[in-house]
């Protein structure tokens, strides 16, 4: 695929803050695209530099081969939705999406037709003549989906488009705007700061932290294989234990683990591990990394409970895990019982401390 | 990579913003900041022209006259504060914390001093304790010798001060959060405690602006010392008689400045304390629902129906004495004043000259003041030129029209300027009169589009369609009912007012308010009387027909509000 939206050293300043340091990025055609974060990270503000409602201090844009860096919003190629949907409270619905295209002159009835289409194509038919106030909040922000899509954009923006939405309402409608996204094939970036939004609908997630990208890459990849502690941290759950490096693995109190690495024996290091990198069962004759464990809470979850298990092998160090309800029936373990536990070595990941 | 301006590309639409903002920039310099200048350097000029330095300061330190009235206006608006914030808050404490029967009512009468001249509450205090007023003895039994002088002043400022206080007090005391008052419940905290802890400590700030706004009215005011002042000098009157009398400019102005120091302290201290209290009530407050109390719902109401009664009684002896045959000897009903005052004192001209220029304050000055807020809040327009046209759109609160008016001769008198022409002329009239209430509708048009959501430019920016499809499609039509009541607000204002206008009208541009001034002075307190009461009416009419347009567009635009 060739690449259709290319950031070049792009910063921002805002006085003496430094929002951005020099963002590069190259997004290819057709992909979804997730800027990731916590608030204050810079994702909205690199989205709006996108879009050419900030102003960059310096850096160059380059969209479809073309140079977009000064270019003002009016004379770029995208559409845009909001987390406040931002529709139009007086016009009707058929008006709030039609309103990119009376402006091209595009006649009456290819206007209606146009209209008709993308209703259906966000699952809101017939709702031409209703306001935005008489629909619910996922309704009004299909619609204005609907709306940034009419003009047929090379390019969606969406600014945390779900975060004003119900539970619920959230997770259809992020599978609805992957799958409608696939279907148009539409270079889509959207921000969010929800890891499990990003995890499930986007091609590629760009992590960021302090105007800066931590790591790029696949879903998978970023959570599996993270870059830095911080997106370590950020996506997904996480255990982090004080170790030492040793050759072959690595010791966590008195006790050594294997683990593929390669660090100078004695060095001090930080290892992360995800609560169901932990296994408790089937545990076979001999395996490495095995300890007996403590369990000293059990957090309630679901299928799922969280656990949080003490083992004289750690030493004061607590190493949180995911057990299946049925698990803990079957063995009937509660409060105080002790199991056998083993870490993954291939899923153990070091950090500098 | 070299780093560029931090700069996109202007569009045409960006072109036209900045030159529309750039007008009224321009605008607001001219009808605002440079009179004001101007004024200044009158106060620091010798009547030759030359430069003075402090002079004029120093000449008037040591003039014992007008130190008396310096001592006058003080003390006496210090009284008004301090009898009429208690009286209002009081008042507003039953509207908001009370459930007595008739609050609309009740509010509604102690909002009519609005409508009329300041003055009307003086003419009507001469008919009850006047020469051959009907209450004279009341006041001896007070051991007050007449009511012209500081007595009259007092009573009848606080009559037209009254609703300026009460609507500061209401809207502190309405923004209180219940979840307090049950907290303190469910410790068993006394009535009194919670009063003390809970009630007086939220509306602190309200009674600080209260008191500011009421002293400044009160200093600034020139219609009621000129009525009933009688001998009784103050810093108002005294700008008139030395500008309008002495034809001294310089000395005018040293006194006018003095009168923009309590209006410009007041506005900053406001300014300090809206932020204060705007951080004070969280978005989660749960407004207060005051229970029913008999007793204490009987006294309020018997406290609020004597203030009403009391207002009452200052504007029906208006109504009364306008129709009166010959007072005081014989009362017949008689439209004799109002032919008097419209016929042959050409007040008829006048009032259509009020009128005129109330119509046309309310149609320029509501576009101005939207262009503008428009211009700075919405569009991308010149960023450094919109923070000098918000700047500029504040200042007028902070500037009495007594104050304006004066810069305006200063300004617009000098023969070398090119804007000579407009002196005397209804339009500068008209100009003057925006300026002096712009900052009133300029919040009130900035609050109409911050209610907005901030997205639409960006997302009609995006859809490349320019900001003024956007403006007449979208924002105009939703901004309308604030747009209402920014001209509802303009035109009483207009009817009403007399501070600046009275420098600058001429015998052809005369509007109603001056010529009840004129009445008065010429005797004709009976006319002038008919003339007030007239101004009320008219006031009254437009704001009636202003309701009537908004209850028009809201069933009009009921079907998008859901």
């Amino acid at each position: 695929m060739p690449v259709f939206l290319k950031l070049e050293g792009i910063r921002k300043e805002f006085g003496a803050f430094t929002a951005l340091h020099g963002i590069d990025l190259q997004i290819e055609q057709g992909e979804f695209v997730c800027f990731l974060g916590p608030s204050g990270c810079g994702k909205t503000t690199l989205l709006r530099i996108v879009a050419g409602l900030e102003v960059q201090t310096a850096g160059r844009i380059e969209q479809g081969g073309r140079d977009i860096s000064r270019l003002p919003p009016s004379e770029r190629d995208y559409g845009i939705v909001f987390q406040s949907y931002a529709l139009f409270p007086n016009l009707t619905v058929a008006d709030n999406v039609a309103y990119g295209l009376v402006n091209r002159k595009v006649p009456r009835v290819q206007a209606r037709a146009r209209v008709e289409e993308l209703l259906r194509l966000v699952g809101l038919p017939g709702s031409e003549g209703k306001y935005p106030a008489q629909l619910s909040g996922g309704q009004q922000q299909r619609i204005a989906l609907a709306r940034a899509l009419a003009t047929s954009p090379g390019l969606l923006l969406l600014d945390e488009p779900l975060s004003a939405l119900d539970a619920i309402v959230r997770l259809h409608l992020r599978q609805e705007i992957r799958a409608l996204q696939r279907k148009l094939g539409v270079t889509t970036i959207m921000v969010t700061h929800d890891q499990e939004e990003a995890l499930s609908v986007a091609d590629r997630i760009v992590v960021m932290n302090h105007g800066a990208i931590d790591q790029v890459g696949t879903p998978m990849a970023v959570y599996r294989e993270p870059a830095t502690p911080f997106v370590a941290d950020f996506v997904g759950r996480v255990n982090t234990l004080a170790a030492t490096a040793e050759p072959g693995g690595v010791r966590i109190g008195q006790a050594m683990f294997e683990c593929a690495h390669e660090r100078p024996a004695g060095t001090a290091v930080k290892l992360y591990l995800r609560p169901e990198d932990v296994l408790a069962r089937p545990i076979a004759a001999g395996a490495s990394n095995v300890f007996v464990a403590t369990i000293e809470k059990i957090e309630f979850l679901g299928s799922y409970c969280l656990v949080r298990v003490a083992a004289p092998a750690l030493g004061e160090a607590r190493l949180t895990v995911y057990l299946s309800l049925n698990f803990l029936a079957e063995q009937t373990l509660d409060v105080g019982s002790q199991l056998p536990l083993r870490l993954l070595p291939e899923r153990l990941r070091l950090f500098d401390a | 990579m070299a780093p560029g301006p931090a700069r996109l590309r202007g569009t045409a639409a960006d072109h036209v913003a900045s030159g529309a903002l750039l007008l009224v920039a321009l605008g607001l310099l001219a009808f605002l900041a440079l009179p004001l200048l101007a004024l200044l350097v009158q106060s620091l000029e010798d009547a030759q022209g030359r430069f003075a330095g402090l002079a004029n300061f120093v000449a008037y330190a040591h003039s014992p006259a007008l130190l008396q009235s310096l001592w006058n206006s003080l003390w006496v608006s210090v009284v008004v504060t301090a009898v009429a914030v208690p009286t209002a808050f009081v008042f507003a404490y039953a509207l908001t914390r009370s459930r007595m029967p008739g609050k609309a009512l009740l509010r509604g009468i102690t909002l009519v001093p609005l409508l009329a001249p300041t003055l009307l509450a003086a003419i009507s205090l001469i008919y009850w304790f006047g020469n051959q007023g009907v209450a004279k003895g009341l006041l001896a039994a007070f051991g007050i010798e007449q009511i012209y002088g500081a007595p009259g002043i007092v009573l009848a400022q606080i009559f037209a001060v009254f609703p300026h206080a009460l609507m500061i007090l209401v809207t502190a005391l309405a923004a209180s959060d219940a979840r307090l008052y049950e907290a303190a419940d469910a410790m068993g905290t006394t009535a009194p405690r919670k009063f003390l802890t809970i009630t007086l400590p939220g509306a602190k700030y309200g009674l600080i602006s209260a008191s500011l706004v009421v002293f400044t009215l009160v200093i600034t005011d020139f219609g009621i010392p000129k009525v009933i002042g009688g001998n009784f000098n103050v810093l108002a009157t005294d700008v008139f008689k030395l500008v309008i009398g002495q034809q001294d400019f310089q000395r005018g102005a040293v006194v006018a400045l003095l009168l923009l120091a309590p209006a410009v302290l007041t506005f900053a201290v406001d300014h300090l304390v809206q932020r204060r209290q705007t951080a004070m009530l969280s978005a989660r407050a749960v407004p207060y629902r005051p229970r029913r109390a008999p007793v204490f719902d009987g006294l309020m109401l018997a406290y609020c129906v004597l203030v009403a009664l009391l207002m009452l009684a200052i504007l029906g002896m208006a109504v009364f004495a306008s129709f009166a045959k010959f007072w005081p000897y014989d009362l017949s009903f008689s439209l004799r004043h109002y032919e008097l005052g419209l016929v042959d004192a050409e007040v008829g001209e006048g009032f259509v000259n009020s009128l005129r220029m109330a119509a046309g304050t309310a149609v320029a000055g509501t576009a101005l003041v939207f262009a503008g807020a428009y211009l700075t809040e919405k569009t991308p327009a010149l960023g450094r030129l919109r923070g000098v046209v918000r700047l500029l759109a504040m200042l007028p609160m902070a500037v009495p029209g007594l104050v304006l008016g004066l810069g305006y001769i200063f300004f617009f008198n000098a023969p070398a300027n090119p804007l000579h022409g407009l002196y005397h002329t209804m339009a500068l009239l008209t100009l003057c009169t925006i300026v002096h209430f712009y900052t009133t509708g300029h919040l009130t048009a900035v609050t109409a589009l911050k209610a907005l959501d901030a997205e639409f430019e960006a997302v009609s920016a995006s859809l490349k369609v320019p900001w003024w499809t956007t403006l007449r499609r979208v924002t105009l039509p939703i901004c309308l009912p604030a747009l209402l009541d920014i001209a509802r607000y303009f035109f009483v204002n207009a009817m009403t007012t007399i501070s600046a206008v009275v420098f600058l009208y001429s015998p052809q541009t005369k509007v109603a308010s001056i010529a009840i001034l004129n009445l008065d002075e010429a005797g004709e307190i009976g006319a002038a009387a008919a003339c007030a009461v007239m101004i009320v009416a008219a006031s009254s009419l437009a704001t009636f027909v202003f309701w009537l347009l908004a209850r028009l567009i809201e069933r009009r635009t009921q079907a998008w509000k859901a």
